[in-house]
């Protein structure tokens, strides 16, 4: 199973809707429109000679330059028979960010998509339980937003001029 | 051993004032309660090996329930999640109690300037000695454990029903 074997499936099922292919580090990379991510995962997992079982990663990316699609929401398949994977991308706007949920597909999303919308706000429609995780219930902003600042704003005893500011 | 305090002796008795008995007896039977979240558990952890002994400052036994123990030993990064937990235990304690914030990220949140560390635990419970370091050597440790023992042996009976302290843990949100 290579890359073109990939890509030539994936092509023939959807055609022109998937684009930017690309290897960075020999994994091959491509961008999934927001409604087909559901879809394009299923056929993926269902179809017997790709096979790709096994959900790794999904996580979240802020690209705050790229208007109208600024969260990137990045999935990473792999195929346990074969050891390939692969990385699936789908873009929503910030203004917007539904996106549709992978755990009925796949149970491990369950978590990972509650650490998304923890971290960047990504509303993953269908989800079950879609609350914070890792950060205090009470928190109203998301933190790996772009826009938020790195450091805690309530230390008063840090010297701007040696930190940079 | 240690020196008898001041008093007076006659035979078969000995008289001195309560405050200074009791004062000795707490400063050499001090059981923490080791709170350990990060690498400085793992210092704590040396230090109650046979090379620094902390033992043999009467801390033989470590108790992890907070009812049974006097000193509250929090070691290690406290992130914001963590906070109320800290406090709850701080609550299950009873007088008298004192608390040893251990290493820079208890001070005062260490290098971890970020959305999700609690920047020192005295935002949420009084703290008696702060030791700082990253992590402080067991030496160091040891010498804040001496002034803990110092404070308790120098406390007042009356403190923890004064004014003062009720105020101190009203300012935390304590009653």
């Amino acid at each position: 199973m290579t890359n073109e074997f990939i890509k030539e499936k994936l092509t023939e099922k959807f055609g022109e809707q998937l684009t930017e292919w690309n290897e960075p580090y020999g994994l091959l990379t491509f961008t999934a429109p927001k409604d087909l991510n559901l879809k394009v995962m299923t056929y993926l997992f269902d179809e017997s000679s790709l096979n790709f079982r096994f959900l790794t990663d999904l996580t979240a990316v802020h690209y705050p330059n790229r208007t109208g699609e600024e969260l990137a929401v990045v999935y990473h398949l792999h195929n346990l028979v074969d050891n390939v994977r692969l990385r699936m991308k789908v873009f929503a706007p910030v203004a917007q960010p539904d996106v549709y949920t992978a755990s009925g597909l796949f149970s491990s999303a369950n978590w990972m998509e509650r650490e998304t919308f923890d971290f960047y706000g990504v509303n993953f429609v269908g989800h079950p339980d879609l609350r914070r995780i890792l950060n205090v219930d009470e928190m109203d902003y998301f933190p790996m937003r772009k826009e938020f600042p790195l450091e805690d704003q309530t230390r008063i005893d840090k010297d701007d001029e040696m930190f940079g500011r | 051993m240690v020196d008898s305090p001041e008093g007076f002796t006659g035979e078969g008795f000995f008289a001195t004032s309560f405050d200074k008995v009791v004062g000795l007896a707490r400063k050499n039977s001090i059981w923490p309660l080791p709170f350990a979240t990060s690498c400085c558990g793992i210092e704590f952890m040396a230090l109650m090996g046979s090379h620094y002994d902390l033992s043999r400052f009467g801390s033989e036994r470590v108790g992890f329930s907070p009812r049974q123990c006097d000193l509250l030993m929090v070691m290690g990064t406290i992130a914001k999640k963590m906070g109320p937990i800290v406090k709850q235990v701080y609550l299950q304690m009873a007088e008298p109690r004192w608390v040893l914030a251990m290493g820079a990220c208890a001070s005062s949140g260490g290098i971890f300037d970020t959305y999700s560390v609690l920047q020192g635990i005295d935002q949420v419970v009084p703290v008696d000695v702060y030791v700082p370091g990253c992590p402080p050597r067991p030496e160091a440790v040891i010498d804040g454990f001496m002034k803990i023992q110092e404070l308790v042996h120098n406390e007042s009976l009356r403190r923890r029903n004064s004014d003062k302290y009720k105020l101190l843990l009203e300012s935390y949100g304590i009653q």
